[in-house]
């Protein structure tokens, strides 16, 4: 089902065992009653592969390389209408948070945009401690859209000439720290794979 | 009153105006803020998108450092880093097993933190339940009569239901309420909890672009003179990428942005300038006007960085407008024309 060299074996549990248990808390996604109260009251569901309602039933197919592949979590803006209004207290939104890291770690998601800007975003705040805007959009732009700095540059000098953007990271005083501690995080996260 | 204060990120630089505008406001308010010694990015949403455990051990370092204060409370003024901070706290009183993997992280760089130490609070939350209606209008010097207002709230701090504080998560109304004890008229504003589409620009430009368009576009028909928010991404996706949202769609909306607490120190007396008006990239100046306070003339710098435009260099059409040209110039009234 998954190539040979992707980093997931094949596991004993379903893929919705997999999805719930991945997600902190109690997700609630065995409880979908697939009422589409997410979908319509998602803001970016109309540029969504599939409603989220729709990738709750495929979760529960077992559809794990079509719901990795799909655009939908990327698309999800966290603004958690879903959640206030599911009738089930489905955490929708920090379900769409574990198929985004699903779908990174399978590298299956389709257009590297989203992924990239996370990447490019976490980079400055694990080297530094803190976010970088400058650097962020800078990078993100170059790689994804060239042309985008042209039709950026205008908001980015107003930002700049206003005193709103810095041309340096920060850093904070104990870097060798944090760094530990992510460090152990991630080593925690890989152990704690099902 | 006495709170630990975690500002983040965005009040360092793209929101600094938000930054300086709670702090002048804290002392007449009674709120004594001691910001968290060292504290680090709350990761946004991008980390839980990458690495769970990473992302909560990163906030959960924040929680830590916040305990070295000795105080029990902590305002965020983002609302992104109040949910953040706050979700963390609450996974690690639910999920022992979680709260153990990230003291595990968090040992490895000497600190360690029990969920529920700590209260995070988002600054709204304090000046309504802490500080109260009635002592905010008694400190008022200068009603905002006549300004027209849109309270924006956001979806961070109406959802997810992680708020101590009884709100409706679709219509709530501290902000309105605060925004009318400063004397303002509050428009009934619908989208109030829209979504901005945080980082969305970036990612796909047409469903950005759209739901910024959306809520200016919302606050303009109800003929709001500017937006009032709470959170510096609401603040960046409205006013920074407006006028790139206008050249998407073909439209010229111009509705200025502030942050609630730049409209609190306004009324309280205080000028523009210390509250960090004149930094945003629509124009406050026609809104400010209506209770005649100035934009500072001339943000820090602005237009400074540009090549001065010289006036013998090509021969330009002379009647450009009455008083101000375009942009450029960077003195006089302070005109914040972006293009």
């Amino acid at each position: 089902m998954v190539s040979a060299s992707g980093p997931i074996a094949p596991t004993p549990f379903t893929f919705l065992d997999e999805v719930q248990a991945r997600t902190p808390g109690n997700p609630h996604l065995n409880q979908c009653i697939q009422c589409g109260t997410c979908g319509g009251s998602c803001p970016s569901g109309p540029d969504m592969d599939h409603t989220p309602r729709g990738i709750f039933a495929m979760i529960r197919a077992d559809m794990r390389q079509e719901v990795l592949k799909s655009n939908t979590p990327w698309f999800c803006v966290s603004c958690y209408y879903c959640i206030v209004r599911c009738p089930q207290e489905v955490k929708i939104t920090d379900i769409m948070y574990t198929l985004k890291r699903l779908a990174v770690e399978a590298r299956l998601y389709g257009d590297a945009t989203a992924p990239d800007f996370s990447k490019v975003f976490i980079n400055w705040v694990e080297n530094y401690g803190r976010s970088f805007e400058l650097g962020l959009m800078g990078q993100h732009m170059l790689r994804h859209n060239p042309f985008g700095v042209f039709k950026m540059a205008s908001m980015g000098m107003g930002l700049v000439s206003r005193g709103r953007m810095a041309f340096t990271p920060k850093r904070i005083r104990d870097l060798e720290g944090l760094k530990n501690i992510i460090a152990k995080a991630k080593e925690l996260e890989v152990s704690h794979e099902v | 009153m006495k709170y630990s204060y975690f500002p983040g990120c965005s009040l360092e630089h793209n929101a600094e105006a938000y930054d300086s505008s709670s702090r002048a406001i804290a002392g007449p308010l009674g709120l004594e803020l001691v910001e968290v010694d060292d504290w680090n990015c709350c990761g946004a949403t991008e980390y839980i998108s990458l690495n769970m455990t990473a992302a909560l051990a990163l906030i959960a370092r924040n929680l830590a450092q916040a305990t070295k204060n000795g105080l029990d409370q902590m305002i965020a003024p983002c609302s992104a880093c109040y949910l953040n901070l706050s979700k963390c706290d609450r996974y690690m009183v639910t999920t022992p097993e979680l709260a153990e993997r990230l003291n595990t992280a968090l040992a490895a760089g000497g600190l360690s933190y029990q969920g529920g130490t700590i209260k995070v609070r988002h600054l709204i939350d304090v000046i309504t339940e802490d500080v109260g209606l009635k002592t905010l209008a008694s400190k008022v010097t200068r009603p905002l009569k006549g300004l027209r207002v849109a309270p924006y709230y956001g979806c961070l701090i109406s959802r997810p239901g992680l708020r101590i504080s009884e709100h409706n998560p679709e219509y709530p109304v501290s902000l309105d309420e605060i925004l009318e004890a400063l004397g303002a008229e509050v428009v009934d504003f619908p989208l109030k909890t829209h979504c901005c589409g945080g980082h969305m620009t970036q990612i796909s430009e047409s469903t950005g672009f759209d739901l910024i368009r959306q809520l200016v576009k919302g606050a303009s028909d109800y003929q709001a003179d500017m937006i009032v928010t709470v959170c510096p991404m609401c603040h960046l996706n409205l006013d920074a990428f407006q006028n790139g949202m206008n050249n998407f769609f073909k439209t010229n909306y111009q509705v200025p942005v502030a942050y609630f607490t730049q409209m609190i120190g306004l009324a309280f007396g205080m000028s523009a300038r210390q509250l960090g008006f004149g930094t945003s990239l629509v124009s406050a100046g026609p809104a400010l006007a209506k209770i005649g306070e100035e934009l500072p003339a001339a943000a820090p710098a602005a237009g400074a960085t540009k090549r001065k435009r010289d006036d013998k260099s090509l021969p330009m059409p002379t009647p450009l407008a009455a008083g101000q040209g375009k942009g450029g110039s960077g003195k006089g009234q302070g005109q914040e024309v972006s293009r």
